[in-house]
């Protein structure tokens, strides 16, 4: 792809443990061109909400990053101090974290909460200019103007959320990490935050990433995926061919347990439990929930390679 | 397969658990208008008859003030739940114990439910000491052992373990396993899987559906998940801001839904395999509803399409438009109303009655007129 | 064991330096024991006015008390005091407190008006009535029962405020459906989420309760007879101590009574970061 807008190399974070060392990302790698759509899928310790927050160099003690390289643009992350960082937190790269429509600031204004983020960064202007700027930003997200003047609790949850997503995108970044963004909203309301966001992408020319666990969401809203398991990528690939000919035995396992609403008694899931991450099983991680393992996956830890235009972490893809 | 009972006969023997007309009302408090939780619902679950019932809705639909008005945790501000024919909160001592033991529950949030000062046995041994349901403790072992393993789960790998050290779908069978301790005849699951990871809640929610067809449990499978409501269910209610706006069942609500609000909410859901046309131009979206919000009307009259004005001068009736399906929508007038109470007829197996509009593609709907 | 032990002091200094306190207090009082006549604490049984010496570490008083006898004896009167009471206090607190909490209701507010406006009269003020009121000279568990009779307010409240919060816990309900009744919820289930919040809790009353008598006795309201550090204090002020240049005599019993805070603070922020895990500052 002609020069990637967000390069992540061999990233790795760990945990110190009592008990032994959490490896909560393991050597991941992708690259994100300028607009497009990222979709980072796992479930529940998979590290895919870490992995977000090592981009963003926010791993607090006892989590540190161990190994890898950031990169946004041309700009290697790890060359910037920590001032350099803050700088490029929301003007670069945005999060959404997980939950943030509940993590409103409960006794400012939203207007407020945008105005702070401008002065966070340094961009200090006049009354008239910021309020333009903010009924603008409200205005994109499909929200009244008047709700800059409101308090979070005076909004509902899809209104909540697009506040977040105001506030994310309200120094124009390249890049937008978007952590599970619609968990805790209806369908309805979910798909009308999925297409502001879309929405706001397209005008802002940024790239998304979304990180979640419901494939449907992904076929639907971004072009292309990345499954992870046990702190690792398994498998990256075009949403359609993801969906189509998924060719690791985990991805095909998540798609198959999509519930359909076509026809019944199909309800599949995957048998055995997520590995605990500090006592991971040698070779490949998914190997004792596998129904194809082999001795060199109980053995040997399969690598990310390109099969087809797709990249897969399998001995047997 | 459970016998199918002959309506008459079936009246004569009264249903485990119904709802007549309830409602909830919460009072507003100083200067707030009161809340409408639920408005008027009747339901009716047969011993006889196991099935599983799905209640679809969002937040504030009300459905998870249904599970606790039928579980007896909540009192009803209208209306009645009655138990075996009596009042909920007119039962003797003994009859609320009978009651505990034929209607449990199983909780969303595989992790509150347990009291962290104990290891997971507690929430096992309590009701198996409440109900004195064994002898012995190595009665009771067994009895726990068994339940255990009939969700699926080993004794060893789960007894004497704290609750942080089971994962969430091991602590949520663990609820299931206790609510099979005490033989219910109804499981009242709020929510069972909406925090477990998918690929779980297909184990999980098997599970509950062998429960109903290998052990005849009923089961009310509360939830805003649509897909695994089809996928699990035989009957689906969709609830929307307290009111019923449709039920029927399971294939035919969500093949041919006829409520608007139904309608969006399957349009809603995003598919895999399906052509990438779900992502919707906003403020098409927005410009949809027509009409007003009306506290005396249609409660979806403000977002659907095709309200007009009788949708805001009264809420309508629910409609009886097949075999197995009523909707309260004011376009299906045509159709004979449904008397509070009489929804049950429409959620259950019952042979075609004489004039009854039919329901050709229903393959459980015995003799077709 | 140990390195758990030493670990969890690294982690939890508080509780240490309060149980150091608490120990050194306790072993002064043993040893003390041992090297002293407790019958020196009482009045004309040596001579007055003596500084510290071999003799008498401590000194003397003007009516002829071994100070140094008279700490070893009143502080554990002190103590006693301030057990009683603020066992009595949160003891009852407590039942009050889950009463009402569970149950709500009428007996809820009840409970909750009755501690409410207790809670704002000034209960320094009370006190002193109600020892004032009592005919003859107060004994040392009399002046535990007269703290005591304050002691339940605030612990009511705040016992109150958690149950409130643990009740509404998912697996209440879950009990509750288990078939368990109201005082087995309370026993079984929610009792043994707060004990460390009621150890923290009992500590605190204890500390209150040691004030509030120490008080009573500076103004002369307490028992007497007693040799117990806050009737020390009022003799200190009736003979003016401190102006004739006597600083022997305050000196002992502020010290004591410092410790007695400090190890009784110390041991509540101990303790309530125990019950309190996000006040937690480490992993």
């Amino acid at each position: 792809m002609s020069e990637p807008v967000l390069r992540v190399d061999g990233l790795s974070v760990a945990f110190g443990h009592p008990l032994g060392k959490v490896h909560a990302v393991d050597d991941v790698s992708f690259a994100l061109a300028a607009g497009e759509r990222f979709g980072l899928a796992g479930e529940s310790g998979s590290g895919k909400s870490t992995l977000a927050l090592a981009i963003l160099r926010m791993i607090k003690p006892p989590g540190r990053i161990e190994a890898g390289e950031v990169w946004l643009g041309n700009t290697r992350l790890a060359d910037l101090d920590e001032e350099g960082m803050r700088a490029l937190r929301l003007a670069g790269i945005a999060l959404v974290p997980q939950g943030s429509m509940n993590s409103l600031n409960p006794v400012l204004r939203i207007g407020k909460q945008i105005a702070d983020a401008f002065t966070d960064h340094g961009l200090h202007l006049n009354r008239g200019e910021e309020k333009r700027r903010i009924a603008a930003l409200l205005v994109q997200v499909g929200l009244p103007e008047g709700v800059a003047r409101m308090y979070p609790h005076e909004l509902s949850g899809g209104m909540k959320q697009r506040a977040c997503i105001a506030i994310a995108t309200c120094l124009r970044p390249r890049v937008i990490i978007a952590d599970e963004p619609t968990s805790a909203l209806d369908v309805v309301v979910q798909r009308q935050v999925m297409a502001t966001l879309a929405r706001v992408q397209e005008e802002l020319g940024a790239a998304v990433v979304l990180i979640g666990h419901d494939m449907g969401l992904m076929a639907q809203f971004i072009d292309r995926l990345a499954v992870m398991y046990a702190g690792r990528l398994v498998e990256v690939a075009p949403i359609a061919e993801i969906i189509d000919r998924p060719r690791h035995p985990y991805t095909r396992a998540l798609v198959a347990s999509l519930p359909s609403l076509e026809t019944r008694g199909a309800l599949t899931g995957i048998p055995g439990l997520a590995p605990l991450l500090r006592d991971l099983p040698p070779g490949c991680a998914f190997h004792p929930r596998c129904t194809l393992a082999t001795e060199r996956c109980r053995a040997e830890r399969p690598l990310l390679r390109r099969v087809d235009g797709t990249e897969v972490a399998c001995h047997l893809a | 397969m459970a016998p199918k009972w002959p309506a008459i006969l079936r009246d004569a023997v009264a249903p485990l658990i119904e709802a007549i007309d309830v409602s909830k009302r919460f009072a507003g408090g100083l200067g707030r208008e009161s809340t409408l939780a639920l408005a008027g619902l009747s339901l009716a679950v047969h011993a006889e008859t196991p099935s599983i019932i799905a209640v679809v809705g969002e937040s504030g639909s009300g459905k998870t003030t249904l599970a606790r008005l039928l579980l007896g945790l909540a009192e009803p501000t209208g209306g009645e739940v009655r138990y075996r024919g009596t009042d909920l909160h007119k039962l003797t001592r003994e009859e609320r114990r009978t009651f505990r033991r034929d209607v449990q529950a199983v909780f969303q949030d595989p992790y509150g439910v347990y009291n962290p000062f104990y290891r997971v046995d507690h929430v096992l041994t309590a009701p198996v000491r409440r109900f004195q349901l064994a002898s012995s403790r190595a009665e009771a072992r067994e009895l726990i052992g068994e339940a255990l393993r009939g969700v699926g789960l080993q004794p060893e790998e789960i007894l004497g373990r704290f609750p942080h050290q089971l994962s969430g779908g091991q602590r949520q069978r663990v609820m299931v396993a206790r609510a099979l301790l005490l033989g219910p005849k109804l499981i009242v699951a709020d929510e069972p899987v909406s925090m477990v990871d998918a690929s779980l809640r297909a184990t999980i929610l098997s599970s509950l559906r062998k429960l109903t067809d290998d052990r005849g449990i009923s089961i009310l499978y509360i939830t805003h998940d649509l897909a695994t409501a089809f996928q699990v269910s035989d009957s689906i209610l969709v609830l929307y801001r307290a009111h019923l706006v449709e039920a029927g069942a399971a294939e035919r609500v969500i093949a041919a839904p006829q409520h608007p609000y139904t309608q969006l909410l399957i349009s809603a859901i995003p598919r895999a395999h399906a052509a990438r046309d779900w992502l919707i131009d906003e403020d098409e979206e927005t410009r949809k509803g027509r009409a007003p919000l009306s506290a005396h009307g249609c409660c979806f009259a403000d977002r659907c399409p095709h309200a007009a004005s009788d949708c805001l001068a009264a809420p309508p009736d629910l409609y009886h438009t097949e075999q197995r399906r009523a909707v309260a929508c004011v376009r299906f007038r045509d159709h004979p109303a449904l008397s509070a109470g009489a929804l049950g007829e429409v959620l259950h197996f019952t042979p075609a009655l004489p004039g009854a509009p039919c329901d050709e593609s229903f393959p459980h709907s015995g003799q077709a007129e | 064991m140990m390195r758990g032990a030493l670990r969890y002091v690294r982690r939890n200094p508080s509780l240490a330096v309060g149980v150091a306190l608490v120990a050194a207090l306790s072993l002064f009082i043993i040893i003390g024991h041992l090297l002293v006549d407790t019958e020196d604490a009482r009045p004309l049984s040596v001579p007055a006015l003596r500084p510290p010496s071999w003799d008498y570490p401590f000194g003397t008083d003007r009516q002829g008390r071994d100070l140094f006898a008279v700490m070893v004896a009143g502080t554990p009167l002190t103590l006693r005091i301030g057990f009683i009471a603020g066992f009595l206090g949160v003891g009852l607190g407590t039942v009050l407190a889950f009463t009402g909490a569970y149950y709500r209701g009428l007996i809820d507010t009840i409970i909750r008006g009755i501690a409410d406006i207790g809670l704002t009269v000034p209960g320094l003020l009370v006190l002193i009535i109600i020892a004032v009121s009592i005919k003859g000279t107060l004994t040392v568990n009399q002046m535990a029962i007269v703290v005591a009779s304050l002691a339940w307010l605030y612990p009511t409240r705040t016992i109150r405020a958690q149950v409130l919060s643990l009740r509404e816990r998912g697996y209440v309900e879950v009990a509750r459906l288990s078939g368990m009744s109201g005082p087995g919820i309370i026993f079984f289930e929610l009792m043994p989420n707060l004990l460390p919040y009621l150890a923290a809790t009992l500590v605190g009353a204890v500390s209150s309760a040691i004030l509030a008598s120490i008080g009573l006795e500076v103004l002369g309201l307490g028992p007497i007879d007693a040799p117990t550090l806050g009737m020390t204090l009022y003799w200190v002020n009736f003979n003016a101590a401190m102006i004739n240049g006597w600083w022997w005599w305050w000196t002992a019993p502020t010290v004591i009574i410092l410790m007695v805070f400090l190890g009784l603070f110390f041991l509540t922020i101990g303790l309530d970061e125990i019950a309190n895990p996000r006040l937690r500052r480490s992993v």
